[in-house]
C-alpha cells in the first residue's frame, strides 16, 4: 500500500511539473528503448520448485524517459518506467524506475520522488551506499543499471567550496531484491522450517530513514563523510512459528575517499554497521555489527584498455554468534579484478569482473561482451558464474545457477 | 606568474617579429597553441562529431563543450556533455587539466546517478572512438617536442609557416608536419608520420571562421569550426563541426563541479 501512495505521490507531483513545463512552450524530451533480455542455466540444474525450466530470464522491456525542465533551468522533472513482459510466468508489469521533481535555488538542489542514489567508490561492493540493490537482475543479467532501486522520499543538497552537503529522508522502505529462488539454486539455512512471512517496516514517522553525505575535496582528494540511519535492506530471520523474514534496524556510518595516483585512481571506503544488536537482547537473529574496508585502484594498461582491483574485508564485531547453521566467519575477504577493453573505435567493449574471496573459498565471473551495431542498436553476450567448496557461503550458493545471457537493446 | 612570463614572452616574440621578419619555431607554436586551445577567458561550443569508416559508414556525437582558462595560470576546465547517441545521452565529463601533472577527471554516468573519478587515459587514446586522441582535443605539451621551422608556404591562398616537430620520446608519430597559418596562427594542415615515415594520420582545418564578439566587434576569435582527421592506415575519418562558437561569456567555475555533473546548467548545456 505505501508503495502504491508513494508511486501515486510521484507521479502526480511530476505531472504537476509537466504541465508546467508544458505550458511554458518547451519540449518534453521523450527517449527509451527497446530491451530484450534473456538467460539461460549451463549447468543442466533446475532449482527445486522453479519456473521456466532452463530460462533464468526471458523478457521484453520498453523503457519510457520523460524528462524537461523549466525555461529558467530551475524546475525540472523526470520520469523513467519500464513497461515488461515476462515470457517465462506471462507477466505484464509496470516498473517505475524513477519520478521526480527538483528544484535548483543557489547552492540548494532539492528532488522530491522516486530516484537512483549512488553513494560510495566500490564497484559491486557497496560500504557507504546504503541504498536498495536488485541482485536478482544483475545475475540474471539484465543491463547493469537494473543493479539499483530507486528510492521514494526527499533528497537535498548543498554545494559549496567550503563543504557539500547532500541529505536524504527516504519515508518509504525498499528491500534489496534478492536472486529469487524460483529462479536461482539458493542456500537457505531455512528451508527445512517451511513457510514464512515477510514483516517490513512500515511507512511510519519513526520508521523514516536518514542519510547523510559530508563531502569536500581535500588536497586534491574527494573525500565523504557518511552517516544513515533506517533498516538492513536484506532480511534477518526470526524462526518463530511463522519463520519471519525481518528487516532489522541499521545504522551506518562510514567515510570514503578518491584521488588519482601515479596515472590512476585509488578509492578507500571504511564503514561501521551496527544492527543494534547489543541493544536487543531478545533478538538473537540479528547479525553482528561489523566494520567493512575496501581499497580499489583503476588505471589504464593501454590504449582503451582499464583495469580495477579491490581488496574488500568485513569484520565481525563479536557479542555472540547468531543461532544460524553454518556460523558466519568472523572475517571475509573478497578480492575483485575488472578488465574493460574497448576494440575498433569503441564499437566492440570486452569485459571481465572476477571476484574470489579467499576466506569463503568461493568465487564469481562475469564476462561480457558488447557490439555497436549502429548508434541505436546494441548486443550484448555474457555469462554469470559461480563456484565454491561449500554451497553455503555467498557465491557458493549459486553454484548451480551458472547461466549465459544475451540483451539486445535498441535506443530511441 | 606563468601567465606574465607568456605575455612577456609574446611581446618579445613579436618585437622580435617586426625587427628580424620571421619568428622562431617556439614562438610560432606557442601562439598556434594560444589560438587554437586558449582563445578567449572561456569558450562554449556545440560539437558534431562523425565517424565514418572507409566504406561510409557513419557514427554520430553531439556533445556540448564548454571550457575556462585560468587567469593565473595554463590551467584549464573542460564540462563535455553528450546529447547523442542514446547509449551515452547525459554521460558528462568534468577535467580540470593541469599542463605539469596528471589531470583530474570525472566521469558522470546517468543510470546509477553517480559520479566517479577516472584514470588520466593515456594522452594519445583515441577520444570516444573517434580518430582525435585526448591530447589532439585539449593541447600537447609543447616542451615534449622539437621544433623547427622548415619553410614558408601558400596553403590555400593562405601563408603557411611550415615547422616540424619531433617527439623527444617514443611516440606513435615519429615526426610531424604543420602548416600554421601567419594571420591567424592556427593550424590548417597536420600531416602525421610513423617509424617507417610514412604518412598515418592527416589533420585537416576544412573551415575557419573569425567569432567575433558584441557589436563594434572588439574582439575576435578566429575558430576553427569544421575540421578532419583521417586514419590513411584504415581509411576511417572523422570530421568535427562546431554548432555555434561563443567566447567569453563569463562562465562561473561552479559550472566545472561535480555538481553540473548530475545536474548541468542548462543556460549552456542545450
Amino acid at each position: 500500500m505505501g508503495s502504491v501512495n508513494s508511486k501515486l505521490l510521484a507521479v502526480l507531483l511530476s505531472s504537476g511539473v509537466v504541465t508546467s513545463v508544458h505550458a511554458e512552450g518547451r519540449a518534453i524530451d521523450v527517449h527509451g528503448f527497446l530491451l530484450g533480455a534473456a538467460a539461460l542455466h549451463t549447468t543442466g540444474e533446475r532449482p527445486v520448485g522453479g519456473q521456466g525450466g532452463d530460462f533464468v530470464l526471458g523478457e521484453g522491456r520498453l523503457r519510457l524517459d520523460l524528462g524537461g525542465r523549466t525555461a529558467s533551468g530551475k524546475g525540472s522533472f523526470s520520469v523513467r518506467g519500464d513497461l515488461s513482459l515476462d515470457a517465462i510466468s506471462s507477466d505484464l508489469k509496470v516498473d517505475v524506475r524513477e519520478a521526480h521533481a527538483g528544484l535548483s535555488a543557489g547552492p540548494m538542489d532539492i528532488r522530491l520522488g522516486r530516484q537512483i542514489v549512488t553513494w560510495g567508490v566500490g564497484d559491486l561492493l557497496f560500504i557507504a551506499d546504503v541504498f536498495p540493490k536488485d541482485w536478482d537482475s544483475f545475475f540474471s543479467g539484465r543491463p547493469a543499471e537494473y543493479l539499483k532501486h530507486g528510492v521514494d522520499g526527499f533528497r537535498m543538497t548543498y554545494s559549496s567550496d567550503i563543504v557539500g552537503i547532500d541529505f536524504l529522508t527516504i519515508p518509504v522502505f525498499t528491500s534489496d531484491t534478492l536472486p529469487s529462488s524460483k529462479r536461482f539454486t539458493i542456500f537457505d539455512p531455512f528451508s527445512a522450517l517451511g513457510n514464512w512471512v515477510e514483516e517490513k517496516p512500515g511507512t511510519t514517522m519513526g520508521n523514516t530513514e536518514l542519510a547523510l553525505r559530508v563531502f569536500r575535496r581535500v588536497g586534491g582528494a574527494d573525500l565523504s563523510f557518511y552517516v544513515y540511519r533506517g533498516f538492513s535492506r536484506s532480511p534477518a530471520v526470526r524462526p518463530d512459528s511463522f519463520q519471519t523474514r525481518f528487516y532489522p534496524r541499521l545504522t551506518v556510518a562510514g567515510s570514503s575517499g578518491q584521488g588519482n595516483l601515479l596515472s590512476g585512481v585509488l578509492s578507500m571506503e571504511v564503514g561501521h554497521y551496527d544492527f543494534g544488536a547489543e541493544r536487543a537482547v531478545d533478538e538473537p537473529f540479528i547479525p553482528n555489527s561489523q566494520w567493512r574496508f575496501l581499497v580499489g585502484y583503476q588505471c589504464q594498461l593501454w590504449g582503451d584498455s582499464t583495469l580495477g582491483i579491490q581488496a574488500y574485508e568485513e569484520a565481525l564485531t563479536f557479542r555472540a554468534l547468531p543461532a544460524v547453521n553454518p556460523h558466519p566467519d568472523r572475517y571475509r575477504t573478497v578480492l575483485t579484478s575488472r578488465l574493460t577493453q574497448l576494440l575498433r573505435y569503441q564499437v566492440w567493449k570486452l569485459g571481465l569482473f572476477a571476484a574470489y574471496s579467499p576466506t569463503d573459498h568461493d568465487y564469481f565471473l562475469r564476462p561480457e561482451v558488447s557490439y555497436k551495431m549502429t548508434d541505436s542498436l546494441n548486443l550484448s553476450f555474457g555469462a554469470n558464474l559461480f563456484g565454491g567448496t561449500a554451497h553455503t557461503t555467498y557465491f557458493g550458493q549459486f553454484d548451480k545457477s551458472d547461466n549465459v545471457f544475451f540483451n539486445v537493446r535498441f535506443d530511441f | 606568474m606563468k601567465n606574465l612570463a607568456f605575455t612577456v614572452l609574446s611581446i618579445i616574440g613579436l618585437v622580435v617579429v617586426t625587427h628580424a621578419g620571421t619568428p622562431t619555431a617556439d614562438v610560432i607554436m606557442e601562439k598556434s597553441q594560444a589560438a587554437f586551445y586558449y582563445a578567449g577567458t572561456d569558450m562554449r561550443t556545440k560539437v558534431l562529431m562523425e565517424l565514418v569508416t572507409d566504406g561510409g559508414k557513419k557514427r554520430t556525437r553531439v556533445l556540448s563543450m564548454l571550457r575556462k582558462n585560468d587567469s593565473k595560470n595554463r590551467n584549464q576546465k573542460y564540462f563535455l556533455y553528450f546529447h547523442e547517441p542514446g547509449d551515452i545521452r547525459r554521460t558528462a565529463f568534468l577535467v580540470w587539466k593541469y599542463p605539469e601533472r596528471d589531470d583530474d577527471r570525472w566521469i558522470f554516468i546517468p543510470a546509477l546517478n553517480m559520479v566517479r573519478r577516472v584514470a588520466a587515459k593515456d594522452s594519445r587514446s583515441s577520444f570516444v572512438g573517434s580518430d582525435f586522441t585526448y591530447e589532439d582535443i585539449s593541447g600537447r605539451d609543447l616542451s615534449a617536442d622539437e621544433h623547427t621551422l622548415l619553410r614558408e608556404e601558400k596553403l590555400d591562398a593562405s601563408a603557411c609557416y611550415v615547422i616540424q616537430s619531433i617527439p623527444k620520446s617514443a611516440m606513435d608519430y615519429t615526426k610531424k608536419l604543420s602548416w600554421i597559418d601567419e594571420t591567424t596562427f592556427l593550424p590548417r594542415k597536420e600531416e602525421y608520420y610513423d617509424a617507417q615515415n610514412k604518412l598515418a594520420r592527416l589533420f585537416v582545418a576544412e573551415r575557419i571562421d573569425i567569432v567575433t564578439l558584441g557589436t563594434g566587434a572588439k574582439q575576435s576569435y578566429p575558430t576553427v569550426t569544421k575540421r578532419t582527421m583521417k586514419d590513411l592506415k584504415s581509411g576511417h575519418r572523422t570530421e568535427v563541426t562546431f554548432l555555434g562558437v561563443d567566447y567569453d561569456m563569463g562562465l562561473d567555475d561552479g559550472v566545472f563541479t561535480e555538481r553540473s555533473l548530475a545536474n548541468p546548467p542548462s543556460k549552456w548545456v542545450q
